[in-house]
Order: structure tokens, then C-alpha cells, then sequence
């Protein structure tokens, strides 16, 4: 028989339950976010500068990079640190992304290169790629649909 | 002058937009307490979807990087990819998406083996 | 004496205990205490997981050193730990040559193993018995939560995992602190389902267990010196406190949670020590040395979550379930209620 969740206690620590210190962490994320983003500005007119790049290319070219050092920073074991101190700001760019992928791969190398890296590298990161495929192939085929028309 | 005053914008824009993102991202993360992928799952539709609807495309022009580097940019890039493969035909209505992220799968997949094999994960201090 | 409390007749000895802690440990209040403070969390060894398990055999090794006994004289060995197949409880043990009696209760591993010791010498089974658990920060880590580099963030109810493993050995006869009752938990569920606040899942099956205790034995927290909770944490105290309270005890003048105590109230990652090992390696240390030196009376009680990643991510609640032993240091025979 399963036991009955207790209302009145549940309440209770909803209540008393230590929670973030909203205002700083936000402060933090925005800062450390918004400087990962003009990371990405600068190495965009850098690039379009010196090696004239521009549109797909240049876009794609700075995710790239970006990825580069979100996980050259993951392996030298940076990326914690600044996660644990900006949360959100160091999650949503793309390096957090970067830093999802290589985390797990790099902590299951112990259970070997198939099993270990390769099937784990996916663990956080992969929920992203299932989605993204799938949202982008449904958009694409609305939009085929609609221009049939 | 004008030049430096313009740029100077365009990196205000940039980190303004961004650091905008991941400050709803942070408010889901004190609200709702949301795990790193559920958040960059939802941050990825939401560009898709917006993207869909024509919007993101405008965050894009006004903030540059601010609106492309957050995750949600690549959900746009994605999104954006399966339109323009929509105006050719059925094919390239279902590649466009992937084709357009393929950098950036491609780039994480292959600097995410090379740095797992290189780095050993550090225990944590605090 | 009542459902799920035992009395010892003999009274079983603690003869003798061992104390393994990490790098973090060692340099919190209790690392004056431990017996062996490691400097490097993987112990020499290439994965966290063989870390783990070298500091519980370690802590066992030793502990049966300095009894003065060698592994003839120990006729069990009751270990367990959290890792999945309690791995680094049976891999320890495959190191001696014992009987090995595998536990599982979470991070109540320790009072569930001194407790299940005492009454196979009670009953006369066993002579001598080693209890033991432990558990690694990176290892429950990588289990439990996230990769160790991924830069999440923790939230403020969340605790961290003590790296370490303690022994104790019991026997029927010796001088030391005598084990003179214990009662075994219920599992208790009040449908906490937010796995970061463990405190708040475990506070529950502390206070039904402490207070089924004072009930069956007719004590008081009066009739003991330390009450001692496993991993609580601050926050989980807080609660089991409020909730003896609303029963009628007043415990939170003796009321001492090892998670509170292990780390600085400074490095404390928000709420303080949690795992296995947390009360294993303040039990063996910190009140061995307490008990040895004074004459003391004190409930020690582990606290353990029962979850699994899987049951938490199916959406269940967290239940979870405490055991009691009464360690007893004050000379001459205890008396029999």
C-alpha cells in the first residue's frame, strides 16, 4: 500500500525550503552571458575582417570556434567554475552546449572509447539534437506544404 | 568615428540581447528548478519556433551574436535551414535543417572526442 | 520490547574503529579526528569507483589491525554502500578472507550494519563483526547527478557527498562502548519528490523512528547525552527538530546531525555533508573518541534515501528510512527496562 504524500508537510517545507538568492545570480548570468556573446560579436567582425568571411559560412565559423573553447575549457576543467558562478549565463550559449557534450564524454572514458565516450557523450546533449532534427523537419515540411499552395 | 560609435553598439546590442536570454534562463533555473538539458531543450524550441513564426530572424538582425550564439540561435539556424530547403523541394525541406547545423554538431562531436581523450575529469573542490 | 526495538542483553563492544577520509574532509572540523586523511581523492587509484572501494577495505584493514585481532577472529564482515550492486562493499570484501554480508539502506548503511553486528553476537551467533561503509563525492556524482565538469549549478537545498569510509569492529567481548538497543526504521514517504533536498525526504523517517524509539523504550531525550542524525543536513534538522516537537520532544539541545558537522560552516556546500560515509567517518572518529573518553549515552541514527535515478525520474517520491542504535559508555551494566 503506498503511503499518502502528507499535505501539511509538504506545505511546510515548500515554504521553508532555502531558495536562490534571485537578484545576484541573475546579475551574474547576465554578465557572464552577455560576455560569451561578444566573445561571438567579435570573433564574427574578426572574421569577416581578416578572412572575409560572410552569411552561412561566417555564422557557422563562429559556432566553431565557440565550440573549440567551450570544450577546451570543459577539459581543462574551467567550465564548472564558471557554470557553478553564473548558472544560466554559461548554459545557454552555445559553449554550454560544448560543455554538455564533453563533460560526460570525458568522465566515462573510464568505461572505455564505445561505451565510455561515445555512447555517453550524448547523455545531456543528445535530448537537443533529437529535438532540433525533429522541430526543424516539421517546419521544413509545413513550409513545403504551405508553398504548395 | 563613426565606425567605433557603430561597433560599440553592435557589441551593446550583443551583450545586452545575450545576457537577456540567460537571465529568463536563470529566472526558469530559480523558478522552476530545471536541469541544464531541460533548458536548453526548451531554449532550442523556443528559436525554432519563433524562427517558424518569422520573429527570431529579427532578433537576429538587431543583435548579431546576442541572439545566434545562445542555444535558441540554434534552434533558428535550424529552423531556418528547413524553410529555405522548403522553397526548393520536399528533399531539401527535410535536409535544410540538419544541414544547416551540421557545423555545429559536427565541430561538437568531433572537439568533444578530442578533449575527452585528452582531459580526464577533475573532482570538484566546492 | 516493542515492534522493531531490541534490547542487548550481552551488551556487544565496540573494540575498535578506523576512519578514511578525502582532501576535503581532512581539512574540515573533523579532520583532526580522522585516523587517515588523503590528500589526493583517487587514493593512488586510476578510476573513482577503485578509489572508493580502496579506502573501505582500507578502513576495514584497519580497524581489524588495531582491534590487536587478524582476520581469523572476524567471523562476518557487514558493508555496503550506495553504489549500484553495492559494488565497492562486496569488491572490498573480496579482499579478505571472511564471511561478507552485503547491506543496502542508502546512507543508513552505517546504523543499519552496527545494528544487524550486534545482534548476531547477541544472539550468540558471531563473536566478532566488522561493520563498514562508505562513499565518494565524484563517484556518487557521476551516479546520482551530473557529470562532474558540467557547469551546472547547485541548488540551496543540496548537500554533498562526504568522500570517505569508517569501520567499526564489535565484539562480544572487550572493553569499549556497549551497543544496548537498537530500533530498526520504517520506510516512510511523505512524498518529497524534489531530489535535492534530501533533508526534507529524510526528516520524516528520522522523527518516526526516533519517536517509535522513545515510545517502545519509555525514555526521554533527557535519558541521552548526543542524539545523532546521519545526513540531515541544516535544513533537514531543522524539520526533524519541528517535528519531534509537534509529538511532544524537545531534541534540538542534543540534537547533533553529522552532515552539519563534517564540513566548515563556510565551505559548506549549503546544508552540509551527505552519503554514507558522512556518518560512517563522524561515528568512528569524532564520537568514538567522544564515547572512549567520557561517559556518554547516545542515539546514533543514519539516515538513508531508498531512491533510485530511475524511480526519481519516473516521478516518484523519495522514501527513505532511518535505523537507531544506542551506544552506551558509561560503566556498569545498562539497565534492562
Amino acid at each position: 500500500m503506498k503511503q499518502k504524500p502528507n499535505e501539511k508537510y509538504l506545505q511546510f517545507v515548500s515554504a521553508t525550503t532555502p531558495t536562490t538568492k534571485e537578484r545576484r545570480t541573475l546579475l551574474h548570468a547576465f554578465f557572464i552571458g552577455g560576455t560569451i556573446c561578444s566573445v561571438g560579436q567579435f570573433l564574427r567582425y574578426m572574421l569577416s575582417y581578416w578572412a572575409g568571411l560572410s552569411g552561412d559560412t561566417l555564422a557557422g565559423t563562429v559556432s566553431v570556434i565557440l565550440i573549440f573553447l567551450g570544450s577546451l575549457l570543459t577539459g581543462l576543467g574551467v567550465y564548472d567554475r564558471i557554470g557553478k558562478f553564473s548558472g544560466g549565463g554559461s548554459i545557454v550559449p552555445i559553449t554550454g552546449f560544448a560543455n554538455s557534450v564533453v563533460s560526460p564524454a570525458m568522465e566515462f572514458k573510464s568505461e572505455g572509447y564505445v561505451y565510455g565516450v561515445a555512447a555517453k557523450m550524448f547523455v545531456i546533449a543528445g535530448p537537443i539534437i533529437v529535438y532540433g532534427v525533429l522541430s526543424s523537419v516539421v517546419i521544413g515540411l509545413i513550409y513545403y506544404v504551405a508553398y504548395l499552395f | 568615428m563613426q565606425i567605433i560609435v557603430s561597433v560599440l553598439i553592435t557589441f551593446f546590442k550583443a551583450f545586452v540581447v545575450g545576457g537577456g536570454i540567460c537571465v529568463i534562463a536563470q529566472l526558469l533555473i530559480n523558478l522552476t528548478k530545471m536541469t541544464t538539458a531541460r533548458i536548453l531543450v526548451s531554449f532550442l524550441l523556443a528559436g525554432a519556433l519563433l524562427q517558424a513564426v518569422g520573429l527570431y530572424e529579427k532578433l537576429v538582425d538587431f543583435a548579431g551574436a546576442g541572439a545566434t550564439v545562445p542555444i535558441s540561435g540554434f534552434g533558428y539556424l535550424l529552423a531556418e535551414g528547413a524553410i529555405r530547403g522548403a522553397k526548393i523541394d520536399l528533399y531539401h525541406a527535410i535536409t535544410g535543417g540538419i544541414s544547416a547545423g551540421a557545423a555545429g554538431i559536427a565541430s561538437a562531436i568531433v572537439f568533444g572526442y578530442l578533449f575527452a581523450v585528452l582531459f580526464n575529469a577533475k573532482t570538484k573542490k566546492n | 520490547m516493542g515492534r522493531g526495538t531490541v534490547y542487548f542483553k550481552s551488551a556487544p563492544r565496540i573494540i575498535a574503529t578506523y576512519t578514511v577520509g578525502g582532501p576535503k574532509e581532512s581539512e574540515g572540523p573533523l579532520g583532526k579526528y580522522l585516523h587517515q586523511r588523503l590528500s589526493d581523492d583517487k587514493f593512488g587509484e586510476k578510476t573513482f569507483e577503485k578509489a572508493e572501494r580502496k579506502m573501505l577495505s582500507y578502513a576495514i584493514d584497519h580497524a581489524v589491525l588495531s582491534s590487536a585481532r587478524n582476520f581469523d577472529g572476524i567471523d562476518a564482515v557487514l558493508s555496503g554502500d550506495l553504489l549500484n550492486q553495492i559494488v565497492s562493499a562486496s569488491f572490498a570484501a573480496r579482499e579478505f578472507d571472511v564471511p561478507f554480508i552485503g547491506l543496502y539502506s542508502a546512507c543508513s548503511t552505517m546504523s543499519e550494519s552496527l545494528s544487524l553486528g550486534a545482534c548476531l553476537i547477541d544472539g550468540g551467533y558471531m563473536d566478532t563483526v566488522v561493520c563498514a561503509t562508505g562513499s565518494h563525492f565524484a563517484s556518487a556524482e557521476r551516479q546520482y547527478r551530473f557529470p562532474l565538469e558540467l557547469g551546472c549549478t547547485r541548488p540551496p537545498c543540496a548537500q554533498w557527498t562526504v568522500t570517505g569510509a569508517g569501520a567499526t569492529v564489535l565484539s562480544k567481548e572487550g572493553n569499549g562502548p556497549k551497543i544496548t538497543m537498537a530500533t530498526f526504521g520504517r520506510v516512510v514517504d511523505f512524498g518529497v519528490t524534489d531530489v535535492n533536498n534530501m533533508g526534507a525526504a529524510m526528516a520524516p523517517a528520522a522523527a518516526d523512528t526516533l519517536y517509535r524509539h522513545f515510545r517502545e523504550t519509555d525514555s526521554r531525550p533527557e535519558d541521552y547525552d548526543y542524539i545523532v542524525t546521519g545526513d540531515l543536513g541544516a535544513y533537514g534538522s531543522s524539520l526533524m527538530d519541528a517535528l519531534m516537537k509537534d509529538k511532544g520532544y524537545s531534541i534540538s539541545s542534543r540534537h547533533m546531525d553529522c552532515g552539519k558537522m563534517v564540513y566548515h560552516p563556510a565551505e559548506t556546500e549549503f546544508q552540509g555533508g551527505s552519503g554514507a560515509g558522512c556518518s560512517a567517518i563522524t561515528l568512528n572518529s569524532y564520537f568514538y573518541r567522544e564515547l572512549t573518553q567520557k561517559p556518554i549515552k547516545m542515539i546514533f541514527m543514519a539516515t538513508g534515501a531508498l531512491l533510485s535515478t530511475t524511480t526519481s525520474q519516473q516521478g516518484e517520491s523519495v522514501p527513505a528510512i532511518s535505523h537507531l542504535v544506542v551506544i552506551d559508555s558509561r560503566r556498569g551494566e545498562a539497565k534492562c527496562r
